[in-house]
């Protein structure tokens, strides 16, 4: 039985830091702007190289 | 002749655009003009040409070129802090707004101007808004040279009146947040429920205890926290006298966690948390669906966001920056090329053409001369121009449309949704139930009494009306949103299905306000006088003059001598000896015409006259087709601010019996539309510029017309894109479907309801059979709404 309680605790832990992230990322304004997201996700950093490699 | 023979168009390495003339080659790449060229250029040093292969032909077009000095009202101090939304001693936050911004090679350049810059610490875009937020180090770069490094680049930052306002509404989140806490309770205390749900060992009771009581605990957050959005809206309408859908909803929260409550701490039950926090945590979906909003729009845009931040001013010979609101009285302003004018003025300087058409709807620019009253909002094309303030911003013209008391006055009552009036029916129903069932058991057991009634209350909230209400609007939101109807918000959905009188505006509505087409009528012009008439024209800058010109197909340098031009009236000149003269019926007639009755422009050679020149609006693709259909069903009116010239077109278009009227005013369009309300229709008004802006307010629906959605578009209920307006009469169709898709989902919950209520009556209702019963009728909804709306949305191919 105490295996149970030792799990409830567990389980509901992890979920409130489910709940906490989730409300830490719509504060943080990640769901603000949908369409720039997925862009800006395939853009690699070879320009950025590019540079450093010419300087 | 030469276009003739490039058969094969070269596109612009940077904008894609045909290049018209000889392309301009340069590191082995076509360009269409020098700026395209120049935009590459400085992307070339900075290695940033990865811009290039990211999206095909991402650029601008630069041929239209920025005035230099345009952002000088940027070093102004008080302007620039009316913009910086955060500072300290090392950097300035400033968010601009790009229109320009259209894909994601612009996405990413826009990101990296801090390899053009290196002063430029960072930006970010948010591309739904076409904003770019940039942090710079102000020490080194002013907020200037960051505009105007945006506008090299071909992201012209537009900057408004409307920007300098501080604090920007910020967007209220709490909505989300409440859905995330009753998500997460629900899942759990739905977790919790289960052993005992599964038939737990009666021995284990204090396990039994644990779970009930955090489940108890779990919905303390759901019932004080995520619900008070039902509370606040349920009370909001009570305060009004008026009772909405929520009231009844609210009563079964609290009726259900009552009865929970008291069953867990008498011990007698494990209560309805689940199935509470479940409905709750629907019904908070369903809210966000429906109340997403277009935040890239602005449905309450007022004259400020059509005004620029700052003009020119000339004072004491020299020209200095001020703000808009710092124009006083008998201050001289300096107009320049497109630029709008901001206050009632007369000119002091230079000749006006001035292009109204979005305030008034006349499709023709009006000429002005020194001396001459020009009002507030209309935008000069041409040479640069003086004028002597006369009224102050806030007292002009347009100003004064806006402000106009009978607008504002005008109550938006939210809450005339179909679902209210039959939730009331629905709800004396379940009242009615739940007290013959009481009564009943009151004489029969008395220990059933309140179990029975607080059962029916729970089972039968009219929550699954409300859920199918809301998933159904917020599903079509976004099919017309896809399609580029974007409506203020669901009611309007409502709304567009009762109309029964369409008014349509003309210029930029159903016409595109340019002009193409030209029809000669009269003598034949031979090609020698053509070629003439276009050496004549080509000396003028008016747009009609030009149109001429491009009519004639000729180009010429024959002499002209003596040409002279009247404004308003006409131009004339001698040309290969013979005195030619273009102008208004009665400047080249000499027949006096009370007004004109249409756009035209005669023509006289050495006094005879040979015929005139027509001009015809060009209309928008499929506009007769969509007025043949909307005939049918509802009537139509075109109410326009121009001249009558198109009324026999018109009429012809849309039946004897439509009612087309001409050089209608602001005002008259807005009484217009009264007098047809008052007649008991439900007129929708469907415009575009400023003296539309009334009627759209007072009409009961009003759609915006634009060009591109993002341009500046006067308050309405929905904006629609000018390609999709010939869409217009199936958009009004699924609007209607939306009131169908909605009853069925309510009757198939109503299937739900009566075979819980069986059950609730008795006394019976158990949790178990509860917890099964509402997802079971929640997801049914779900899928009818999204079915049945998707569907009709596909056969209408809107999809």
């Amino acid at each position: 039985m105490s295996v149970i309680v030792l799990l409830l605790i567990a389980s509901i832990t992890v979920a409130c830091l489910f709940l906490a992230a989730f409300i830490w990322s719509v504060k943080n304004g990640q769901y603000d702007d949908e369409a720039s997201a997925p862009l800006r996700m395939l853009f690699d950093d070879k320009p950025l190289n590019k540079e450093e490699k010419q300087l | 002749m030469s276009k003739k023979e490039n058969a094969v168009s070269i596109q612009c390495y940077h904008c894609g655009e045909d290049c018209v003339d000889k392309p301009i080659l340069a590191h082995e790449k076509e360009f269409c003009c020098e700026g395209c060229k120049m935009v590459y250029e400085i992307l070339n040093q900075n290695g940033l040409c990865d811009y290039y292969s990211i999206s095909k032909n991402p650029g601008i077009n630069q041929r239209i070129k920025v005035r230099e000095n345009k952002f000088s009202f940027l070093d102004d101090e008080s302007i620039q802090q009316s913009l910086t939304v955060f500072k300290d001693e090392k950097q300035t936050h400033i968010s601009f707004y790009l229109p320009q911004m259209h894909c994601s090679s612009c996405l990413w350049l826009l990101e990296n101007l801090h390899q053009l810059n290196e002063n430029i610490i960072s930006s970010k875009v948010n591309f739904t808004r076409k904003e770019a937020d940039i942090i710079f180090n102000h020490r080194n770069v002013s907020m200037r040279q960051v505009a105007e490094l945006l506008t090299a680049i071909g992201y012209e930052p537009y900057i408004s009146l409307n920007d300098a306002k501080q604090a920007k509404p910020k967007l209220n989140k709490s909505k989300i947040y409440k859905l995330g806490v009753a998500g997460f309770c629900f899942g759990n205390i739905m977790l919790l429920s289960f052993p005992e749900y599964l038939g737990i060992d009666g021995k284990e009771q204090n396990l039994i205890t644990t779970f009930r009581y955090l489940s108890l605990i779990l919905s303390l957050p759901v019932f004080f926290y995520s619900s008070s959005e039902l509370y606040m809206s349920a009370w909001k309408s009570l305060k009004h006298g008026f009772l909405s859908i929520d009231a009844p909803i609210v009563l079964a929260v609290v009726v259900t966690f009552g009865r929970s409550l008291y069953e867990v701490l008498s011990g007698t039950g494990s209560g309805y948390f689940d199935s509470m926090s479940g409905i709750v945590f629907f019904m908070l979906i369903g809210r966000v669906l429906q109340d997403k909003t277009y935040e890239q729009l602005s449905f309450e845009r007022d004259y400020t966001s059509y005004f620029p931040i700052a003009v020119t001013r000339v004072k004491d010979e020299k020209e200095e920056t001020a703000a808009l609101p710092d124009i006083k009285l008998n201050d001289t302003l300096l107009i320049h090329n497109q630029e709008l004018i901001p206050a009632d003025g007369i000119i002091t300087r230079g000749k006006a053409v001035i292009d109204y058409s979005f305030v008034t709807g006349e499709s023709l620019p009006i000429e002005k001369e020194m001396g001459e009253i020009v009002y507030a909002g209309g935008k000069q094309i041409g040479s640069n121009i003086e004028i002597l303030v006369v009224k102050e911003v806030a007292q002009s013209y347009l100003t004064k449309l806006w402000n106009r008391e009978d607008l504002k006055q005008k109550i938006r009552d939210e809450e005339r949704s179909f679902v209210h009036l039959l939730s009331r029916y629905f709800t004396w129903i379940v009242l009615f139930l739940s007290i013959s069932s009481a009564t009943y058991w009151y004489f029969n057991d008395i220990s059933k009494m309140w179990i029975a009634a607080t059962s029916v209350l729970i089972i039968a909230c009219p929550c699954a009306l409300l859920l199918s209400n809301t998933f159904t609007n917020g599903n079509i939101l976004r099919i017309l949103g896809r399609k580029h109807l974007y409506l203020r918000n669901a009611q309007t959905i409502e709304d567009i299905a009762d109309i029964n009188y369409i008014v349509f505006d003309k210029t930029g509505t159903l016409t595109t306000g340019r002009y193409n087409e030209i029809n000669y009528d009269g003598m034949m012009l031979s090609k020698d006088l053509k070629r003439k008439i276009a050496a004549l024209t080509s000396q003028s800058t008016h747009p009609m003059s030009k149109a001429i010109a491009a009519w004639t197909n000729e180009s010429s340098r024959m002499k002209v001598v003596a040409f002279e031009e009247f404004a308003g009236k006409g131009i004339e000149g001698i040309v290969d000896g013979e005195l030619i003269t273009l102008g208004s019926k009665s400047y080249v007639t000499g027949v006096h015409a009370e007004r004109d009755v249409e756009s035209s422009v005669y023509i006289s050679v050495e006094g005879k006259v040979l015929g005139k020149f027509g001009f015809r609006n060009q209309y928008r693709t499929h506009i007769p087709a969509l007025i043949k259909t909307l005939q049918k069903k509802y009537q139509l009116a075109v109410l326009s601010g121009d001249n009558a010239g198109e009324k026999n077109y018109l009429q012809e278009l849309l039946g004897f019996d439509a009612n087309i009227l001409f050089h209608q005013k602001p005002e008259d369009k807005l009484e217009a539309i009264k007098s047809l309300q008052q007649k008991g229709k439900k007129v929708m008004m469907i415009g575009d510029g400023l003296n539309d802006a009334g009627a759209l307010r007072q009409a009961d629906v009003g759609i915006a017309v634009t060009e591109n959605s993002n341009n500046f578009t006067p308050a309405s209920d929905a904006i629609l894109e000018a390609k999709e307006l010939s869409q217009l009469y199936k958009f009004i169709q699924l609007c209607k479907d939306n009131k169908k898709v909605v009853l069925a989902a309510f009757i198939v919950s109503l299937l739900y309801n009566i075979v819980g209520n069986y059950f609730a009556v008795q006394g019976m209702l158990s949790p178990m059979l509860a917890a099964i019963l509402m997802p079971c009728s929640s997801i049914s909804i779900l899928l009818i709404t999204f079915g049945f709306s998707n569907l009709s949305a596909w056969k209408m191919k809107l999809k």
